[in-house]
Order: C-alpha cells, then sequence, then structure tokens
C-alpha cells in the first residue's frame, strides 16, 4: 500500500537516512522501531511532506506521492499524528475533532458568514460525526472540554480521534505510546487494532518495545540511517543484528 | 447557537438605542467614528485575533475603499453604491494577488511586508496629486442616499454606519463558530496540525486577508462618504497601529472585544483632550500594560469581573458549581 524507495536525506554532513526502502501492506500494521536517532521521525516527516527528502520515492497504492505536501497527502487518505501531541489548545475537544472533518465538509467563506441552510445542515453532520469518533476512541464524556487542559493520554486519544476524522486509509503514528502508563499503552494497543479493523493500514514509530511486538505484522528495524532487518516480530527478537544494535555488540 | 444570537441581538439593541439617550450632536459624531473603525477592528481581528496573521498595513485598504470611492464619485460622478461595490471587488482582487506572497511570510517579516504595503499606498496618496489631490486631500465627495433618503445628518449617518458595522459583526460572529472559524483558529494554534488535517492553510490565509480586505475598503467608503473630505494623513501607518491598539485592547479574537476597543480608543482621545500630540505614547502605554496585565483584553477583563460578581453572590455560586 505504502511503497518506500531508497529514502536518503542529507542534513549539512549528516545522513539522516541512508536507501531505506520497505513496504506498508494493506491492513497491516507496521512498527518501525530502532535507537535513539536512526531516523525514524525523520522518516515520518518526509513521508508526511514535511521534510524534503534527497534522493528516493514514496507510492500510495502504486501513485507517486514524494515531496506532496500534508494537505494533499491527507486529501489522497494518509493522515500522521505527532509525537508531541500537536492538540489546538484553546479549541474544546470536540472542536479539534471538527477541525479534522475539515476536508469532508465544504461550506465556503459566504455559506459560513450568512449561516445558509447547507451549512447549518454540514455543520450539524459535523458536530454528530465528531461525537461518534469521540466515543470510538473513549473521550465522549470530555468533549466540551478545553483541548489545553487534558491529561496527556487523554490528549493522545484526541489526537488519533481527530486523525481518523479525514478517514484515512493509512495512518502515522509518531510514538503514540510516548508518555503513557502502562495501561494507557494497554488501552493504546487495543486501539490501535480497532483501527486497523475499520480498514485503515497503520504504520508507527514506537520505542515500547512491548507494545510493538504485540500489535504488529510486521516490524522495520532502523539504525543509524539504514535499514538493519525487516520481518515477523518473532524474526526480528531472533536477528542477531537486531540485538547487537539494541545492546551494543562485542 | 442560540445563546450567541441572543447576545448579539441585545448588543445591536443597545446599539441602535444609543442616539435616543444622547443629546450632543458632537457626541453622536463620534460614535459613527466608532461604528467605522469597530467594522475596521473586527476586520483586522479575523486576521490577527483568529488565524494569528499580523497586518501593519489595514489602513492602506481603509484609505483605499476611501479614495476609490472620492474619486469614482466626485471625479467621475458614478453612483456612490456602484462606486462602493466596484472599490470592494478591486481592493479584494488586489488583496487576493499580493495575498499569496505576503502572506507566505510568518511573524515579523510578515509584518514589515504589510508595513511597506501600507507606505506604498500613503505614497500614491501623497504624491499622485492630479487624481488624489495629493496631501491637501480631496474634498467634495457626495453623502449617500437611498431614494430620497439622504444620510445627510449626524443622526442618520449613525444608523446607516452601524447597520453596517452590526452587519459585519454578525456575519464575522457567524463565520468564527464555522468550520473556516474553527480552521483558522486551527492554523493559528499549529499550523502544521492543521495542514495534516488537510486544511489548506495558504488559501486559507489569502482568504481571511482578503476578507479583511473588503471590510476595511467598504469602512472607507463610508467614512469618504461620510466626511466629504479625504486626506492621505487619516490613512498612514500611525492609524494603522492605531487599530492594532484597538483590537488587543479589545481581546484578540472577540469580535465584541474589537467594538470595545474601537469604542475605547475613539473615544478616549476626545475626553483627553490635552494628550493630543502624544497619543501614540499613551497608546504604546496602553498596548504594554494590556499584555502585560491582561493579555486577553477588556472582553477578558469583564470576563474576570463577571466571575468575581457571582462567587460573591453565594445563592448563585453553588448552581455553577
Amino acid at each position: 500500500m505504502l511503497d518506500i524507495h531508497g529514502i536518503t536525506c542529507v542534513f549539512g554532513g549528516l545522513t539522516a537516512l541512508d536507501d531505506v526502502s520497505f513496504s506498508a501492506r494493506a491492513g497491516e500494521i507496521t512498527g518501525v522501531i530502532g535507537p535513539n536517532g536512526a531516523g525514524k521521525t525523520t522518516l515520518f516527516n518526509i513521508i508526511t511532506g514535511i521534510y524534503t527528502r534527497s534522493a528516493g520515492r514514496i507510492t500510495l497504492e502504486g501513485s507517486d506521492i514524494s515531496g506532496l505536501p500534508p494537505e494533499r497527502l491527507t486529501r489522497l487518505g494518509l493522515v500522521r499524528t505527532f509525537q508531541n501531541i500537536e492538540l489546538f489548545g484553546k479549541m474544546s475537544v470536540l472542536e479539534n475533532v471538527m477541525v479534522g472533518l475539515h476536508t469532508r465538509s465544504r461550506s465556503g467563506f459566504i455559506a459560513c458568514a450568512f449561516k445558509l441552510p447547507q451549512h447549518l445542515r454540514e455543520e450539524r453532520r459535523i458536530r454528530e460525526q465528531a461525537q461518534e469518533l469521540l466515543e470510538f476512541v473513549g473521550i465522549a464524556d470530555l468533549a466540551d472540554m478545553a483541548a489545553a487542559n487534558l491529561p496527556f493520554g487523554k490528549g493522545r486519544m484526541l489526537e488519533i480521534a481527530r486523525a481518523l476524522a479525514v478517514q484515512p486509509r493509512i495512518m502515522l503514528m509518531d510514538e503514540p505510546a510516548a508518555g503513557l502508563n502502562s495501561r494507557e499503552t494497554w488501552q493504546l494497543g487495543d486501539l490501535i487494532r480497532k483501527i486497523r479493523e475499520t480498514g485503515v493500514t497503520v504504520v508507527l514509530v514506537e520505542h515500547d518495545m512491548e507494545l510493538v511486538m504485540d500489535i504488529c505484522d510486521t516490524i522495520v528495524v532502523l539504525n543509524l540511517g539504514r535499514k538493519l532487518a525487516e520481518g515477523t516480530p518473532r524474526q526480528i527478537q531472533e536477528n542477531p543484528e537486531v540485538i547487537a544494535a539494541y545492546l551494543g555488540d562485542e | 447557537m442560540r445563546r450567541e444570537l441572543i447576545k448579539f441581538a441585545l448588543f445591536a439593541a443597545v446599539a441602535l438605542a444609543v442616539p435616543a439617550t444622547i443629546k450632543g450632536g458632537y457626541l453622536l459624531n463620534v460614535l459613527v467614528f466608532v461604528g467605522i473603525n469597530t467594522m475596521l477592528a473586527v476586520a483586522l481581528n479575523l486576521l490577527l485575533g483568529f488565524a494569528g496573521q499580523i497586518s501593519l498595513g489595514q489602513a492602506a485598504f481603509y484609505g483605499l475603499g476611501a479614495y476609490l470611492s472620492g474619486i469614482l464619485t466626485t471625479t467621475y460622478g458614478w453612483n456612490p453604491w456602484t462606486a462602493m461595490a466596484v472599490a470592494a471587488m478591486a481592493v479584494g482582487l488586489l488583496a487576493f494577488v499580493i495575498g499569496f506572497p505576503i502572506l507566505k511570510l510568518k511573524g515579523h517579516y510578515l509584518a514589515m511586508a504589510t508595513l511597506g504595503f501600507g507606505i506604498i499606498i500613503y505614497i500614491v496618496l501623497n504624491e499622485y496629486v492630479d487624481v488624489t489631490g495629493g496631501p491637501s486631500g480631496f474634498s467634495g465627495v457626495p453623502g449617500l442616499g437611498i431614494g430620497n433618503l439622504h444620510f445627510d445628518s449626524d443622526l442618520k449617518s449613525y444608523y446607516l454606519v452601524w447597520t453596517m458595522a452590526l452587519l459585519v459583526m454578525l456575519l464575522a460572529v457567524n463565520l468564527t463558530q464555522s468550520r473556516i472559524g474553527r480552521a483558522l483558529r486551527a492554523i493559528h494554534d499549529s499550523e502544521v496540525a492543521a495542514r495534516v488535517l488537510g486544511v489548506n492553510a495558504r488559501l486559507l490565509k489569502v482568504q481571511v486577508f482578503t476578507c479583511s480586505a473588503v471590510i476595511s475598503c467598504l469602512a472607507g467608503s463610508l467614512y469618504a462618504h461620510t466626511v466629504t473630505f479625504i486626506s492621505p494623513s487619516t490613512f498612514g501607518f500611525h492609524f494603522s497601529v492605531e487599530l492594532l491598539t484597538m483590537v488587543i485592547i479589545g481581546g484578540l479574537g472577540s469580535i465584541y472585544g474589537s467594538c470595545l476597543g474601537a469604542a475605547l480608543l475613539t473615544l478616549l482621545p476626545e475626553f483627553l483632550r490635552t494628550f493630543q500630540d502624544y497619543d501614540i505614547v499613551v497608546y504604546g502605554l496602553l498596548l504594554i500594560v494590556m499584555t502585560m496585565f491582561l493579555p486577553g483584553g477588556l472582553v477578558q477583563g469583564f470576563e474576570m469581573l463577571w466571575a468575581g460578581i457571582r462567587r460573591l453572590w453565594p445563592g448563585r455560586a453553588g448552581q455553577d458549581a
């Protein structure tokens, strides 16, 4: 579904990513792991059009999406979440999700300013859909709270609900378990599986090994900007190179 | 939704009832300018308070509206309403075209670019003497009228200007509560997150900039027809800063706050005549004091006051908890 071909990224003299290739298959959860500085977040930022790649190609279901800006990618069905959750703090929880529904509504300046009937209908629909999404991630009771006041774990859930609002075909999650306690991490694992069941392909960068080994179908290991290994959780756990990269080899 | 409508209806009723409570013609005349400045402050607030994009060139759009209306009606004999509509369209188009390169810039650079635009327009108004009359101004702009109704007294002007101002406020309130308003606030909070959710930040910023320019232009047309004499000094950098002060003092992101800010900064100089030459110093001090102690503006001040009053009321406090 999402194919990464030979992505290279050079910052000044530093090669952050060197000829990385892998594929995320439709309907699967693919995990990208690696020690700190392996280039995981850089890779995500390149795929989602925030950084520019030095070389390589990215395709989504066969069509070239390399270098497209984030708003275009969203319209093609690719969405992401951030490591440090990027919520719209002054807006309510519900409104945050409603922003996610932006691409699924079309009233312009005139329709909105004059409250034309189609805009009012659309607004009601968006509100209901946003409420449903909050129920899906389990924070419907917090709908009217200001997003900035949410505890971190709930904020993470909100960010996921907001990303789901754009009805993605593929969702990239940058360290979704970062900052979560173990109970929240379990809930997150269940939620990610639930998201896959709705037909969304998931790619995640993650440090929490337990979570990755538990939910991922395929794991890609990066180290120092290169792909070290790719395989099922079991294969990765038994791969001597991976063990060496994580534990340091002698 | 409904509460918002009631709030607006109350506000409109008060605004339209004001002339009945004052006798002095001079104060009424000042209140006409409060109306015009409200339109300008609301326009800037859409851009600054919601989308988070600064403009130090708002006075230029205001000036363009005034001069286009003045020149088209006086020199070319156009119908004032046609001239107003044409001016608004022309300025809208101009803002849309310059918006794309200008709004690529952020922060200080955006401030500088809009400042530069404001200065260019100011120089054109001053130097293109054959058309604008230059520094000595442009006089003889006709008043507005609908059929036999001529807006020739302060009272009539008051109702004309305030009808427009209230309309602009209502539309702005509606806009800010819609998907467009949410997208603008999202851009303000985190542009990258908004873009990841599919919000076309670049286009939206240009659109709200255009919208802000058109409202300012309409205010300029109203100004020209109300005052009948216009000169470039009204539309300089000084006035752009004054508008900024109105918006910040009133409260960023509050439409009613913009009206409060406009009222305060329009009425204050009238009461503080002695400050006349130092008014920019007073504005500067006001800005510093406000941003230090009341960053949410007057509206925030009122909200805090209201919360305080409710706490003092033991019976009510229980219900709120």
